[in-house]
């Protein structure tokens, strides 16, 4: 079983070579390139799915880069030197988010985009996001960042690479400031954490760090670094931009990548800072945050005229209903009850579902702008008639996004609910109002979109993309109907392994 | 730009290129490495667009691009020859063959035949470099011309 | 105390680079900011790594039992300045698009995308 200890490495090297052996491939033929791509996505999703199973039935993996061993994780005196890669039950489950968006936006690519829209250029920097993700997700070490800004620079490239319209140039040189000095300030915190131990190991630094004021500037640091890039409400004014701006089959990646660095923030608030920081300040912080966010985002998504915009709007509250899940769970973490668990499980069990509601209704978005090429919703009406299938699946991920029973939003939401109103029930009322915003907004828009009278005949969608969305349709459809089986299977271990897993992380990586 | 420039840009390129070769080959030995000497060699590239204008570049701007990519693809290449053990294991390095010699200690400049997978890590890094930033310099230069696309 | 200086300097790099973002309207200059704030980061790194009297972090290079400086910092700020020229490269890659598009570079007057 020589590849079994590979498989977290070859998950994020596998898609780095196919992005850069893609170009080259396309000089060749056309045809090359798409079954290279197919090839290289297939391979990687299946060393994602791989890597699930065996973090989910034996424990966390581990991976050494260039030690003698996979598993030689210390050199002499415990002090870990080398890069490595750890695997736990929570980077597990954001690496089967990541890969399930990956795959739905390249088989919606294969026939959205077309050959002169710079197709090689856009699937490059696709591999080049998702290798940036999955790195993003499996390392365990501050070094990290190098990652963060991979995925910074490839999603801002997607979103304006089409320089021939003015808009997306300037959506994405918006999310480029943000994201860079977001960058900068985790690095900043990553070199005043590695001043002050000098390690860049999450589990030895987790070990050492005491609650020094330093480490609190780190805190503070890393804290707006990290939200900056989820595009949380102080600082979302660039989501909109590049969520509306990029292409469809970007977006729904975008929304993968937002959740990346919201899975970075809550290494560093569980792992990395769980042992020094047992006030509920910081947990305080986080659920008001996440509060205020899906309120504004839900209060902003009411006056938008843009189909993409207020889909972009509804992706950016659900960030705040993750946050808030998480929040409850880290507020109350020094005492544990039991609701705390609940809430993450809610949290984390949403980001699975924001990934499968908001990707579909993104494609859908898509979809219409293709056909009418326009999103401006005061000049839609009545591509029901001719976009059937495009029409549903927009209905199913609209309700879901809203959280109405039974569907996958419901699931999770209702764990949230449920958490929160036993720390606050000012929260819970909040949250409700803001899933009734969005409910009434997103009903809004698919009369004004699908139905009415017929104002033009449009083409109807092609099948790559029917069955991209087909694929998030099923999933939403799944852990709706049945989501005992799914949130004891995969979000459990993922919540417990930010819940209690931090031990067993660091005896994982230290050893003892 | 003016006969004395374009004289002096003539005889100083050469020169730089040999300078940024120099570093990239000696990084494992001495402080530089690929980025560095790339960066060097890319110097070059803008003193070429600089004095003769970005239009003499033109032509090469799918042999950059291609460059590029065989860069990155060498690295990852070499980074999995190590696979049989650990990524990026450096196989090469103490085995006795090409690069394999152990390095003595004290200053040993143009001891080349060291450092494993180093030096041609470093070569890859190096034509990355080369080709990416030389590629952005170019066409920053061809920017604003008549056809710049 | 003066061995804090070269903190204090980055502090105010990074301070102008914020100041910078937050008052200037053009599209360059913004991009500038950003480069100031990189540099304030960079120099706070290779300061951390700085040991008196040290020497280069090359282990044949150095005299036996000579302390080096620390070569991590050294690794993650040559990492920042590549990824930083990637970013002013692509910042600057998008000004020039939208100069050909609307023919200014005050971000004020670029306000297609608001609301």
């Amino acid at each position: 079983m020589t590849i079994g200890i590979h498989v977290p490495i070859l998950a994020i090297a596998v898609p780095l070579l196919g992005a850069f052996a893609l170009p080259i491939f396309a000089k060749v033929h056309r045809n090359l390139r798409d079954l290279w791509a197919i090839l290289v996505a297939a391979f990687t999703c299946a060393m994602v799915v791989a890597l699930a199973v065996q973090v989910f039935t034996s424990g966390i993996q581990l991976y050494t880069l260039g030690a003698a061993s996979p598993t030689a994780t210390v050199v002499q005196g415990g002090f870990p030197i080398r890069i490595v890669l750890v695997v736990d039950g929570m980077s597990a489950f954001m690496g089967l988010i990541t890969a399930l968006v990956g795959l739905a936006s390249l088989m919606y690519a294969f026939q959205f985009l077309k050959e002169e829209q710079g197709k090689t250029l856009a699937m490059t920097l696709f591999f080049l996001l998702w290798a940036g993700m999955l790195g993003m997700e499996y390392t365990g070490d501050m070094f990290n960042f190098v990652f963060l800004e991979v995925t910074s620079i490839a999603a801002c490239a997607l979103v304006g690479y089409r320089t021939w319209e003015s808009r997306p140039p300037e959506a994405a040189f918006k999310a480029m400031a943000m994201y860079t000095v977001g960058g900068l300030l985790v690095l900043l915190a990553v070199g005043i954490l590695y001043g002050e131990y000098g390690a860049l190991n999450i589990a030895y630094l987790s070990s050492k760090i005491s609650g020094t004021p330093l480490d609190k500037v780190a805190l503070g640091l890393l804290l707006g670094g990290l939200l900056m890039k989820a595009g949380t409400v102080p600082a979302h004014m660039w989501a909109p931009d590049a969520y509306g701006e990029a292409p469809a089959q970007a977006a729904i990646v975008l929304v993968a990548n937002t959740q990346a660095s919201l899975y970075g923030l809550f290494r560093v608030l569980f792992t990395l800072y769980g042992g020094a920081l047992s006030t509920p300040a910081v947990g305080w912080l986080v659920t008001a945050l996440g509060t205020l966010t899906l309120l504004v985002a839900a209060l902003m998504a009411v006056i938008q005229t843009d189909l993409g915009r207020l889909i972009a709007y509804g992706a950016v509250s659900q960030i705040g209903y993750m946050l808030l899940g998480v929040g409850v769970g880290l507020t109350v973490i020094s005492s544990r009850p039991d609701f705390g668990l609940v809430a993450m499980k809610g949290g984390i069990f949403h980001m699975m579902n924001d990934a499968a509601t908001v990707g579909l209704l993104f494609l859908a978005a898509g979809v219409v702008k293709r056909a009418c090429g326009t999103k401006d919703l005061r000049a839609l009406g009545g591509l029901g008639h001719d976009l059937k299938w495009t029409s549903g699946f927009f209905f199913l991920g609209a309700l879901a996004l809203a959280g109405i029973p039974p569907l996958n939003g419901f699931a999770s939401k209702f764990l949230i609910y449920e958490s929160s109103f036993r720390l606050s029930p000012i929260l819970t009322a909040i949250a409700v109002l803001g899933s009734i915003l969005l409910l009434a907004v997103f009903v809004r828009a698919f009369q004004g979109v699908f139905l009415g009278p017929r104002l033009r005949t449009v083409q109807p969608a092609p099948l790559g993309m029917l069955i991209a969305m087909g694929v998030l349709a099923a999933i939403i459809l799944a852990f709706g109907l049945v989501p005992d089986f799914f949130v004891r299977h995969m979000v459990t271990p993922a919540a417990e392994a930010l819940w209690r897993g931090r031990d067993l992380y660091l005896a994982a990586v230290l050893g003892g | 730009m003016s006969v004395v420039v374009r004289t002096i840009a003539r005889i100083i390129v050469p020169m730089i290129l040999a300078f940024g070769g120099y570093v990239i080959m000696h990084g494992h030995l001495t402080p530089g490495g690929g980025f560095q000497g790339g960066a060097v060699v890319a110097s070059a590239v803008a003193l070429i667009v600089v004095v003769f204008g970005a239009e003499r570049l033109k032509r090469r701007k799918t042999l950059l691009s291609l460059l590029e990519d065989l860069g990155a693809i060498a690295f990852i290449a070499l980074a999995f020859l190590g696979i049989g053990v650990t990524f990026f294991r450096n196989v090469l390095a103490g085995g006795g063959g090409l690069f394999g010699v152990p390095v003595p200690p004290g200053p040993n400049p143009g001891f080349l035949d060291t450092g494993g997978t180093l030096p041609l890590m470093n070569w890859a890094v190096g034509l990355k470099v080369i080709a990416g930033l030389g590629s952005v310099v170019v066409l920053f230069g061809l920017f604003g011309g008549k056809d710049d696309r | 105390m003066i061995g804090n200086f070269p903190f204090a300097v980055c502090m105010i790099l990074i301070a102008l680079g914020l100041w910078t973002l937050l008052t200037r309207r053009n599209l360059i200059k913004l991009a500038i900011g950003i480069t100031l704030i990189e540099s304030g980061v960079n120099l706070f790194l290779v300061t951390l790594g700085y040991v008196r009297g040290g020497v280069a972090p090359i282990y044949t290079y150095a005299p036996p039992g000579a302390r080096m400086v620390l070569p991590t910092p050294q690794a993650l700020t040559l990492t920042s300045i590549v990824i930083g020229l990637a970013t002013t490269a692509l910042m600057l890659a998008f000004a020039v698009v939208i100069y050909r598009h609307r023919g200014t570079l005050d971000a004020g007057k670029i306000r297609e995308l608001k609301g």
